[in-house]
């Protein structure tokens, strides 16, 4: 009869299973197919929306009327800010002010990039508040959850538009306005961890010990919902880079003369039947950065959140 | 029964009210004066003060809020500034190309996604499934007016089957109201296909795994049966609840699908009226949308009775 394998029994002390389990969350992040192929596209993205300038590209709101309309890889000539008039490639065509699509497009991967995180943090910063409140602040949950009940009633997209509407469009108030429909969602979501957390033995520890009620929501509750959080955190990326993609087309959005995708797509929309590129190009540089992210937030899902990944 | 719904009907009031209070802070907390913001930016200083005197701007924010709120209990949602007739009115015009783009939308989703969910969960992690799972990511992903030019581009313009943009009222022919439903239409259903697709699957995932499901192939049931009769059934209240989520992703797909194909609907009549910046119509198709998507909900939660008689509140 061999000997007892000495090593595997050790394996399996508490102190050792424990550890195996902190690691493997991380560890079973980084091995995710789904997190890899969305992580990966995005760094790409990033990587493109910093290195811009040095992209072959010209600056994106240079035009000339003798460039105007080329197909996708012509050659044609711009007038820098400078007055001189250089030799240009337009890889991607350019659209009927004579501006460089390629360049546009490129540097409107930084207005998206930035639109998708500023509204997911700003989402989860109030959404985290509220939440937090609502969950431990007992007098307060029923009027707020009607107020967000409310929100929630009201379709996302037409809340954004009717606020960019009012306060006309800028890179403040369309992170703003798309933030805003985003936060009930996020409040829920807190709202119900906390209900769960605030039962588990070391927060009634915490109670018990008189540690001051901030501090347990700060330091014992938030911590734990920070999983769930991050996973809400990239579907709300998503959504907002798609909707003020949206809103910039509907011509609602950012001002036009600002790169972005939708604006992009916007001015195209009237030579569609002649010069389809002008929609395409753009339109595929935000589909494939909205599936980026939502690649990256289902992988995280799945790794980091079992139990959502099983409902949808 | 009736208790049930005499208390859910209940439970929407103050969600109603709710969405009419922020409906009628809105134009509050814009910086400004309100009565020059709801009056356009071409109005005159008499038309200003006519519009102050009528809304009761000059009186305290309760009683302008009571003025308004028994307008609207009234059916009155002001007048356009911009088409200068009733709101209420504009979008009574404007319903039918909504509604039929609604209804047709759904009827697509629902018909195409089930079956492919249902289809997905029965040959779980197969390729079909996986193939099904990988194109619904992608349908989450591609922006609704991307996917429409893609498909005017293709089956329109190189094609040449279908009319590129318009809208033909049924009371003109059925034949040319499909046509020029179609495209629309089937733009507007992808997304909520994978939606519906995605819930279906994993609902259908869930009931699969049931004792019940074990005992109808035991006792030697047709497969289709088992699927159909005994599995979908029983999945249905989360199919059906996010049917009636999904509407909120519909509206919003309905003002951009109109805008690109020209559609006089609803949510052609939103853009308009934002670009216009005309506020009595934005505040009134907000209010018909946000509504709309109340009732459909207060539906699908009736519905439950229906698919599921344990279920008696």
């Amino acid at each position: 009869m061999p000997a007892p394998d000495t090593a595997k029994y050790e394996a399996l002390s508490v102190e050792s299973a424990a550890a195996v389990r902190q690691q493997s969350a991380w560890q079973r992040v980084k091995r995710n197919l789904s997190v890899r192929l969305g992580g990966t596209a995005l760094a790409v993205l990033l990587l493109v929306a910093l290195a811009a300038p040095f992209l072959g590209t010209v600056d994106p709101t240079l035009f000339d009327a003798a460039s105007r309309d080329l197909l996708p890889g012509k050659s044609g000539e711009i007038t820098t800010l400078e007055g001189e008039t250089v030799k240009h490639t337009f890889l991607m065509g350019s659209d009927s002010f004579g501006r460089d699509i390629y360049s546009r497009v490129v540097y409107g991967t930084r207005v998206s990039l930035f639109v998708g995180v500023s509204t997911a943090l700003l989402a989860l910063a109030f959404g985290i508040l509220l939440g937090l409140a609502s969950g431990y602040l007992r007098w307060l949950d029923g009027p707020l959850m009607r107020v967000m009940d409310g929100v929630m009633a009201i379709p996302a997209i037409l809340i954004a538009i009717a606020l960019v509407a009012m306060w006309r469009g800028s890179l403040l108030t369309v992170v703003v306005a798309i933030a805003i429909p985003e936060i009930p969602r996020v409040t829920r979501l807190v709202r119900s961890l906390v209900l769960t957390i605030r039962e588990e033995p070391y927060v009634e520890a915490a109670i018990s010990l008189g540690t001051p009620t901030l501090k347990i929501m700060f330091g014992h509750i938030l911590p734990n919902t920070i999983a769930p959080l991050l996973v809400q955190g990239t579907f709300i990326c998503a959504a907002g880079i798609l909707t003020e993609a949206i809103l910039s087309f509907l011509g609602v959005g950012l001002p036009p003369d600002i790169p972005t995708w939708g604006n992009v797509m916007a001015e195209g929309r009237a030579q569609f039947n002649e010069y389809p590129h002008n929609i395409f190009f753009p339109g595929i540089f935000l589909a494939v950065t909205v599936l980026s992210v939502n690649i990256l937030g289902d992988g995280l899902r799945d790794t980091l959140d079992p139990k959502m990944a099983k409902r949808v | 029964m009736y208790a049930f719904l005499a208390r859910r009907l209940l439970s929407t009031i103050p969600v109603l009210l709710v969405v009419a209070v922020l409906v009628f802070m809105m134009l509050r907390l814009t910086p400004g004066d309100p009565a020059a913001i709801l009056a356009g930016d071409a109005a005159n200083t008499e038309q200003i003060a006519r519009i102050r005197t009528n809304l009761g701007l000059d009186r305290p924010i309760l009683v302008q809020f009571g003025i308004w709120f028994g307008n609207l209990l009234q059916g009155d949602l002001g007048e356009s500034f911009y088409y200068k007739t009733k709101v209420a009115a504009l979008i009574g015009q404007r319903l039918e190309p909504t509604l039929s783009l609604a209804t047709m939308t759904i009827l697509i989703a629902v018909l195409v996604a089930v079956p492919l969910g249902v289809l997905a969960a029965w040959r779980f992690g197969g390729w079909f499934d996986r193939t099904l799972m990988g194109f619904s990511v992608l349908g989450f992903s591609i922006p609704v007016f991307v996917l429409a030019y893609i498909l005017i581009w293709i089956v329109s313009l190189k094609l040449g089957w279908l009319p590129v943009q318009g809208y033909k009222r049924i009371a003109d022919g059925v034949g040319p109201w499909l046509t020029h439903l179609a495209l629309p239409s089937v733009t507007l259903s992808i997304i909520y296909i994978a939606l519906i697709a995605r819930v279906t699957r994993a609902s259908v995932l869930e009931t699969l795994g049931e004792d019940y499901i074990r005992t109808a192939r035991a006792k030697g049931l047709p497969e289709s049966s088992v699927l159909v009769r005994h599995a979908l059934t029983n999945a249905a209240v989360p199919i059906a609840t996010i049917i009636g989520i999904g509407i909120a992703l519909l509206i919003g797909g309905v003002v951009v699908t109109e805008s690109v194909y020209a559609i006089p609907g609803l949510g052609r009549l939103t853009v308009d009226a934002v670009l216009a910046r005309d506020f009595p119509t934005i505040q009134g198709v907000i209010l018909l949308f946000s509504f709309a998507y109340v009732a459909v909900n207060l539906l699908v939660d009736l519905s439950y009775v229906f698919f599921d008689p344990r279920i008696r509140y």
